[in-house]
């Protein structure tokens, strides 16, 4: 890397010359090595699904969630820095109490992205603090509906119908973007979900890896759940079968 | 000499009382005071207030009911408040009291419900675990001298049990299998108890239905702060029902044959 030995990716409050903030950069290092996170925003809800990798077979199923839950309609999936991941599960807890105590009403997944992105942001001007080194995607249904946003290490928000973030993510946008997601309903976002994480994952490199998935709409009763075991079992298994016609 | 001993060796207010010739309760207080005391205030009465709440229990579970007023002193001046609330999935609150400090509870039961399913631990809120909660938050606030000015009821059903429970402003709490705050603990309270008392498991649905509108139809005879608009909720097996409101016949041809009392002229 041609930025290392320069001194211009001591601080996050640095500029390199050419105007880049190599921390933040850095940052997005992070996410990348970690497994991929997808999101999906359909007619009647959003799916969450992340590809989580085991690093060791002592771990007990089901350890380290990266899909966590902000308040009854939102959850939350990272990729990067598991621990940058619950700081901002925290971050974003607090916001929803904050917003019900003030306004009485539940927060909207915009208003959590914003405010989130805010901090990250500010993450970037200060030499004391490095970057957030994770990529979220909130998912979510609010009185405006469906909707899915992604936060990056810089501070960007942004909204989308399909989110990938982390290793994988350039394969699984293109996956997502041959998919006509606002007329998907939910099941059907959730087998899509399932094959794209199964896809995107590399036996060689990685061998084991749980299949972590979440979804709020209308199956869920606007609440965000786990997606059934008996839905996340064919989900898989057909992610399996798809991905032997597909090589 | 003065008998209270945290009187003693306090400056006296010689200007108001030279020869603390005071009843000791009424003691003038002549420490330093707290510039904003003024400015804290503090629940002394309720203002806009429910009657009773009446709760039984029977065969399949637990049945709640509660009228829809929300009263103004004599004034019945919200004729559309639910008073029953539902609290995760297998509970039902019912308050009598205070309807903005209900409001209030209403609102810490959401913060607290929130909490806990962020948490993603597989465990759930149930009416026990929420019975002491409210418990602990309405002795706590007493002991503030501040209490939360409402009589509730919590019932519910989780993991095949039937639960009633009663909380009020003191923090007092008792469990029964028919419940009643209010007005009501003196009105539908025996009828209640005469209904259900040792018949626990074989009142059905029904018959529960039944035992509690009339008691609803005798409070609304009595008590001078209730109205012919009431909801039952139902927790059983199957979840929680809050019903819609309904209404009772109710008569009235006999007041006219009433003497002794009232407005007739002979």
């Amino acid at each position: 890397m041609t930025s290392i030995g320069t001194g211009y990716d001591l601080s996050a409050s640095t500029y390199s010359p050419d105007g880049r903030i190599f921390q933040v950069e850095y940052a997005n290092k992070a996410v990348e090595n970690s497994g991929t996170a997808i999101g999906l925003r359909v007619k009647d809800g959003v799916v969450l699904a992340v590809e989580k990798l085991v690093h060791s077979k002592l771990l007990v199923p089901g350890a380290n969630r990266r899909i966590q839950t902000i308040d009854r309609h939102i959850g939350m999936a990272s990729a990067g820095l598991l621990a940058d991941g619950r700081k901002i599960s925290q971050l974003a807890r607090e916001e929803g109490s904050k917003i019900r105590k003030m306004w009485r009403e539940p927060l909207t997944v915009k208003a959590l992205s914003d405010r989130i992105s805010l901090g990250a942001q500010a993450y970037t001007l200060y030499s004391s603090v490095r970057p957030f080194g994770v990529s979220t995607i909130f998912g979510g249904v609010d009185k405006s509906g469906p909707s899915l946003y992604i936060v990056e290490p810089s501070g960007v928000c942004l909204g989308y119908h399909g989110a990938a973030v982390g290793k994988g993510r350039q394969l699984a946008k293109t996956e997502l973007e041959k998919l006509k997601l606002s007329e998907l309903s939910m099941r059907e976002a959730v087998m899509e979900a399932a094959r794209i994480i199964y896809l995107v994952h590399d036996d060689n490199k990685e061998k084991e890896f749980e299949l972590e998935m979440t979804w709020v709409g209308d199956e869920s009763n606007d609440l965000h759940l786990p997606v059934p075991d008996d839905l996340l079992e064919e989900a898989k298994s057909r992610a399996k079968a798809a991905l032997e016609t597909f090589e | 000499m003065d008998h209270f001993p945290t009187n003693w060796g306090r400056p006296r207010n010689d200007a108001f009382d030279a020869y603390a010739t005071h009843p000791i309760h009424q003691r003038p207080y002549n420490g330093p005071k707290d510039t904003f005391a003024d400015g804290v205030q503090r629940t002394q009465q309720p203002i806009v207030t429910g009657t009773s709440v009446l709760a039984i229990k029977y065969k399949d579970g637990v049945m709640m009911a509660a009228d829809n007023l929300a009263s103004y002193g004599s004034l019945a001046r919200f004729k559309d408040v639910q008073r029953l609330h539902q609290v995760g999935n297998y509970t039902v609150i019912g308050a009598g009291g205070d309807m903005s400090d209900f409001q209030y509870i209403q609102y810490i039961l959401e913060e607290l419900s929130v909490e806990e399913i962020s948490a993603q631990d597989g465990h759930e809120l149930g009416p026990v675990e929420i019975h002491e909660y409210m418990s602990q938050v309405m002795y706590a606030r007493r002991s503030k001298m501040n209490p939360l000015w409402n009589s509730l009821l919590i019932a519910g059903f989780k993991d095949g049990k039937r639960f009633l429970s009663f909380v009020d402003l003191l923090g007092t709490t008792y469990t029964a299998s028919t419940l009643a705050t209010g007005y009501g603990a003196y009105i539908a309270q025996p009828l209640l108890r005469k209904a259900v008392e040792g018949r626990e498991d074989i009142i059905t649905e029904e018959e529960a239905r039944k035992i509690l509108e009339d008691s609803m139809r005798v409070l609304f005879y009595r008590d001078a702060r209730s109205l012919n608009k009431f909801q039952i909720a139902t927790i059983s097996s199957a979840g929680v029902s809050i019903s819609d409101s309904m209404q009772l016949d109710t008569t009235w041809s006999f007041a006219e044959d009433i003497r002794g009392y009232g407005a007739q002229t002979q």
